[in-house]
């Protein structure tokens, strides 16, 4: 993933926007969107944005702040969200979150230079039962154990 | 999955034409139904199901909403994924039972971000029911026509507040709103609007499959039915259980098969901590509410570990529209952190009590009005184990 090209996010957005409708109602789609083709919502892709829905940009930068999945910085190909949450802490979110620091060699919060990944901590992913878990983009998955991690890892490498 | 005595979910057999019979009634009769049944909502508070329909289909409007909550951020839960994965049509047709019940057009199924892999069966499902006819224009040959749309969450728990929940579907930050107005009258856009949680939802279904006399013979006085009861922590067999509301906290502990158990945390981290020697009350609405979270916790568990991961939740969670909520639980964390150090004086504690009761009546939502409960309840049950700390550094963990 590179910085979008601004013509390439005008007409994203356009197509957008004709996707989902320019009323205000469609203005969580849309970012949802631009997060999951660009990895961030750039400020250019805020005002375009709010251009074409007719909104103040301020309106769009309150709403991409305030939800933990839309973000202003540059992610990673792969977001990785490790649950902390209790039952995961129970079952030993501990072991996975160090192994996942030190293969990736990065910590809680930081996007790999070559943003490839992006290692964080989410709230109960509703995997309970099965913790510890954790997200790779859309996907899940559970009983995680260092071994299990490193595998993981690799293939993702 | 485990199941114990009759079951309504998990029997396939017991599912039954719920859509067809709500159809051949008129929309009065159906609210009827659902509020005979007793039936109150399965995402926490409780509300009675068939009040709510009947405020929203009695409300004058030429449009209304349908939205099912299926946000379920609350941690501990997770019986929402498993019926929106596992009995889709029980849900999805329950929200079309919902839609004709109040006379709507258009259904939100509002799911969380975390959830976005089960967004492609959620629409290949709802494309079916389109193919039948039991969604969109005219289903099942009658004149009712009404439509779903799925909307992502985008990671953030307040959204499971209904307000926030209509707040963010309105493309604006989650932020609760002051209620009234309910959204029975005033939700979506402006329009009436039934915000239901996903097992609400399954539970309609089975209403009016089975009739309203036969829903209401499972469960208690005040809260009929069965319960989906999501547990995890310190047990051999975690998982999703269906219990008739009423069962006791020991029973259910026979149940998962916990062993050595210390306390049970039940509703989530907005819910409660309760000590063994409390064991023998029950899950119900007159006694121990909950939308379903049952958490764990052996003899070697620590605490004051426990009530700091509920903590990080709630300052992490808070939407800091409100003093008491975003001041509060930042005051509550600390004293954590000070139980941790043994720098908690009891007189401190029992401030930090008084706070967290402030806090309970003076937060806008439910949020804040529901996190001081684990402290509270922690600090109570538990207070010879987290007053046990030493100044000099011993911190117990
Ligand atoms: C902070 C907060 C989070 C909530 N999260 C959920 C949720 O994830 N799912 C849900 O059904 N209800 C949730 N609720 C309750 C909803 O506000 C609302 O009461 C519920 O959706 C009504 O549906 P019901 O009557 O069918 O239970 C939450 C409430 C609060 C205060
Ligand atoms: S109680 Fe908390 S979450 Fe609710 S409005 Fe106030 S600050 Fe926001
Ligand atoms: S506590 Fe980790 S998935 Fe629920």
């Amino acid at each position: 993933m590179i910085f979008p090209d601004k013509n390439v996010l005008v007409n994203e957005v356009d197509t957008l926007v004709r996707k989902y409708g320019n009323g205000r109602e469609s203005l969580l789609p849309i970012l949802q969107d631009i997060q999951r083709k660009f990895g961030f919502i750039s400020d250019f892709a805020m005002q375009e944005v709010a251009h074409q829905l007719n909104i103040h940009p301020v309106e769009v930068y309150g709403v991409v702040t305030f939800y933990s999945f839309l973000s202003t910085e540059p992610k990673g190909k792969y977001v990785i969200r490790l649950c902390k949450t209790i039952s995961c802490e129970l079952a030993g979110k501990d072991a996975v979150a160090n192994t996942l620091e030190r293969e990736l060699n990065l910590k809680f919060g930081e996007t790999s230079m070559d943003r490839k990944f992006t290692l964080e901590y989410c709230h109960c992913i509703g995997m309970c039962d099965q913790g510890p878990a954790m997200l790779i983009n859309e996907s899940v998955y559970t009983k995680l154990t260092p071994s299990k991690v490193i595998e993981i890892i690799e293939s993702l490498k | 999955m485990p199941i114990i005595n009759d079951t309504l979910f998990f029997d396939e057999k017991a599912h039954g034409e719920a859509l067809e019979r709500a159809l051949m009634m008129s929309p009065q009769e159906v609210v009827m139904e659902i509020r005979e049944s007793g039936l109150r909502g399965r995402g926490g508070a409780g509300f009675p199901t068939g009040t709510k329909w009947m405020l929203a289909l009695s409300a004058k409007a030429d449009k209304k909403f349908v939205v099912c909550n299926a946000d379920e951020g609350e941690p501990g839960t997770f019986k929402d994924r498993v019926l929106l994965s596992e009995y889709t049509k029980l849900v999805l047709e329950g929200m079309v039972i919902g839609g004709y019940a109040i006379q709507a057009q258009k259904g939100f199924i509002y799911l969380r971000g975390e959830y976005a892999y089960l967004l492609e069966h959620l629409n290949t499902f709802l494309e079916r029911m389109r193919k039948e006819n039991r969604l969109g224009d005219n289903i099942l040959g009658t004149s009712f026509s009404f439509d779903i749309e799925i909307r992502l969450g985008s990671g953030a728990y307040v959204c499971g507040e209904e307000t926030a929940l209509i707040e963010s579907l309105e493309g604006h930050r989650g932020e609760a709103r002051n209620r009234p107005p309910f959204p029975v009258n005033t939700g979506y856009l402006g329009y009436p609007t039934i915000v239901n949680n996903v097992e609400t939802f399954a539970c309609a279904y089975i209403v009016m499959s089975k009739g309203a006399q036969w829903f209401a013979k499972y469960g208690t006085e005040k809260s009929k039915g069965m319960k989906l009861i999501s547990v995890s922590g310190d047990c051999k067999k975690p998982g999703v259980y269906e219990v008739p509301f009423g069962i006791t906290v020991k029973e259910l502990l026979e149940l998962v098969q916990a062993d050595r158990t210390k306390a049970v945390q039940i509703g989530g981290a907005s819910g409660i901590c309760i000590p063994m020697s409390e064991i023998n009350r029950n899950i119900s609405f007159e006694d121990i509410p909950t939308g379903g979270s049952v958490i764990i916790f052996n003899e070697d568990r620590s605490m004051l570990k426990v009530l700091r991961n509920f903590m990080e939740f709630f300052v992490e969670e808070s939407c800091g529209q409100c003093t008491p909520c975003r001041v509060g639980n930042k005051k509550l964390l600390e004293g954590v952190e000070m139980l941790e150090k043994g720098e908690c004086s009891h007189r401190y504690l029992n401030e930090l009590i008084e706070l967290g009761k402030t806090m309970q009546i003076a937060s806008k939502c439910g949020l804040g009005q529901s996190s001081p409960n684990p402290f509270i309840s922690i600090v109570t049950n538990f207070k010879d184990e987290i007053m046990s700390n030493s100044i000099r550094g011993n911190n117990g963990r």
